[in-house]
């Protein structure tokens, strides 16, 4: 991905954001509120149209790239919804096939829908509806949707918010996992630093819209560049190899 | 271990099937129901006929080696009230389909064909010709030509502006409205400065009726439906999509805008169509879809037929109702559909374990 510019109406969100990905590695996208994290997976998946600049996938340009092929290749977990019509998680799961089928669903769009309830451990709400679910049910539901795509790299919104830590560590092994075994990439906007500190292969700090900084977990998330870019002074401890953050106050404005 | 997994799969996939099974069966109710009810609906009137002659009357004219008929059935049925009777089914049919695929595109649950200030162009529309005489074409089918083109205005006055503004659901909404009291206002202009005889006409049509049934009407009503109802079935996946949210739609591949333009347009077609020689039928639009989505569920590739056979048996069932329920005095559909619909459709909400929307 190179020099990508992103403006909404006249006010530019992203500016001259360079990135890549490898396979089996999952990326963590970290900043504060509207540093243009979800706007930057918006425009990896081309739901949002650049202003400037190009994304290569596999060394194939998208912008050529049909809605239907890009829907083959990159699954994206939007943050947690909820409303909506009523539907079934397996219907909702079923979606994610869409890219694939035109109107019946064959045998092989259902085996593909079974074995991601089964990797997300959510068989046993296949028939419940989706509305009726917690919001971590509901995070692995989309995720499996994502995932009945048969990605090859796999864009994740916040995938943590509003979980409590029991299911934030599971969703976030499930992630790890997946890149692992499946040999995906995985992109993800997160909040919390810690969990991007664990799980990341490598982040990138978003400030402002532009990379502030970028590399492994330790190189980035360094006391300096957490003043700098939240505000906010904090320790950095060593925690075996990865770094944990202790946020202690607002530095004076 | 693994042979666990396979039984708990094949256990998931044959309640899945019975899931699916459980729709297409109530899709299959449904249209029994329709061709008991139009047997019925036909043997009520002034000349008595009975249900079996009502059949081998209808059956006559495909096979008439097989099945005897009298002149008298004959006539009754295929010239008196098979074209009210059609025009029940295919104006219930359309109407149902128009709301799903609204609501669906709009992903509003009050959102329905009339949504989008339809019906009040249509009427203004049909006042015009009425209190004016104004119109597009002169002669007989000058309110119908002058509902039929207002009410398509209406929508591609929706369709630029949101071409101007953005496809989203809530600019939709929101113009529709804006449209809706726009042509509100001005039949009401129109109402006012009315001679009281032509008034009482405006009021006629908008009540909505089937009265005005023939065979010309259901066949310009079918070839509508013919053209537009696959093409939006084909769709079933896209709509579905759009249910989750117009991001989670487009990351699926779905061109979210085209479909939610091309399904406004042709569901205001559909809708035009239709009132143009019914006038105005509210509520089967708006509350058809959720009877159905509350039975088999949201899944379009069964809401959407399950919707249309739906309407087809409200509508049908209604008028069948209006005809006979202080006969001869026939009440417009309009008014019975509300009154049958609205307690079956209490009755399914109140009825719901747990909530519906």
């Amino acid at each position: 991905m190179f020099g990508v510019t992103f403006s909404y109406a006249s006010t530019p969100v992203l500016e001259n954001v360079t990135m890549k990905v490898d396979v089996s590695e999952i990326l963590g996208i970290i900043g504060p509120n509207g540093a243009g994290k979800t706007t930057l997976l918006r425009c990896i998946d081309r739901i949002l149209k650049l202003e400037k600049g190009s994304i290569l996938l596999d060394g194939r340009e998208m912008e050529e790239m049909s809605r239907r092929e890009i829907a083959k290749h990159i699954g994206y977990v939007p943050q947690t919804t909820s409303g909506g019509f009523p539907t079934t998680v397996f219907d909702a799961v079923l979606l994610g096939r869409r890219p694939y089928i035109s109107w019946g669903s064959s045998d092989r769009d259902i085996e593909k829908v079974l074995e991601a309830l089964e990797l997300l451990e959510i068989e046993d709400l296949a028939l419940r509806d989706f509305n009726e679910l917690s919001g971590g049910e509901r995070q692995k539901v989309l995720i499996a949707r994502a995932l009945a795509q048969e990605p090859d790299v796999l864009l994740l919104d916040e995938p943590t918010s509003n979980l409590d830590i029991r299911h934030q560590l599971e969703v976030m092994e499930i992630i790890k996992n997946l890149v692992r075994e499946r040999r995906i990439s995985a992109v993800m906007a997160i909040h919390d630093l810690n969990l991007a500190a664990r799980y990341s292969d490598r982040i990138i700090m978003l400030n402002g819209g532009s990379i502030f900084d970028a590399g492994s977990p330790t190189s980035v998330l360094t006391p300096e560049n957490i003043k700098c870019v939240y505000g906010v002074e904090a320790k950095v401890n060593d925690d075996s190899g990865r770094p944990h953050i202790l946020p202690i106050k607002p530095t004076q404005r | 271990m693994e042979s666990e997994t396979i039984i708990r799969k094949t256990a998931l996939k044959e309640q899945y099937a019975k899931f699916t099974g459980r729709k297409i069966l109530f899709i299959f109710f449904l249209l029994v129901l329709v061709l008991l009810l139009t047997g019925f609906s036909a043997t009520l009137g002034s000349a008595p006929i009975t249900i079996g002659e009502v059949y081998s009357a209808i059956l006559h004219r495909f096979f008439s080696n097989h099945f005897e008929t009298s002149w008298l059935a004959n006539v009754v049925v295929w010239e008196l009230r098979l074209p009210r009777i059609l025009l029940g089914i295919i104006a219930g049919t359309g109407l149902a389909v128009a709301g799903t695929v609204m609501q669906a595109i709009l992903r509003n649950p009050l959102a329905s064909p009339f949504t989008l200030g339809i019906a009040s162009a249509a009427a203004f529309g049909a006042s015009l010709a009425m209190i004016l005489g104004v119109g597009f074409v002169g002669g007989e089918y000058i309110i119908i030509t002058n509902a039929f083109v207002f009410a398509m205005l209406a929508s591609f006055l929706i369709y630029g502006l949101a071409r101007y503004k953005g496809t989203t659901p809530e600019t939709m909404i929101l113009a529709g409205i804006a449209i809706m009291y726009l042509f509100s206002a001005s039949t009401s202009l129109l109402k006012y400065f009315a001679e009281v005889e032509t008034l009482q006409e405006v009021v006629f049509w908008m009540f909505g009726s089937l009265g005005r049934a023939s065979w010309t009407n259901i066949t310009i009503i079918s070839l509508v439906l013919i053209a537009c109802v696959p093409y939006l079935l084909w769709k079933s996946w896209d709509l579905n999509a759009m249910g989750a949210g117009d991001e989670a739609a487009k990351s699926l591949g779905v061109k979210v805008e085209q479909v939610r333009i091309v399904g406004m347009l042709l569901a205001s077609l559909i809708t035009a169509s239709i009132i143009c020689f019914t006038g105005i039928i509210g509520f089967i639009g708006l509350v058809c879809p959720h009877m159905t989505r509350m039975v088999i569920g949201g899944d379009h590739r069964f809401l959407l037929p399950a919707s249309c056979v739906l309407g087809a048996v409200v509508l049908l069932g209604a008028d069948t109702v209006a005809r006979t329920i202080i006969a001869p005095v026939i009440i417009p559909v309009g008014i019975m559909t509300s009154f049958l619909g609205v307690p079956l459709f209490l009755y399914l909400l109140m009825r719901r374990k747990g909530e519906y929307w």
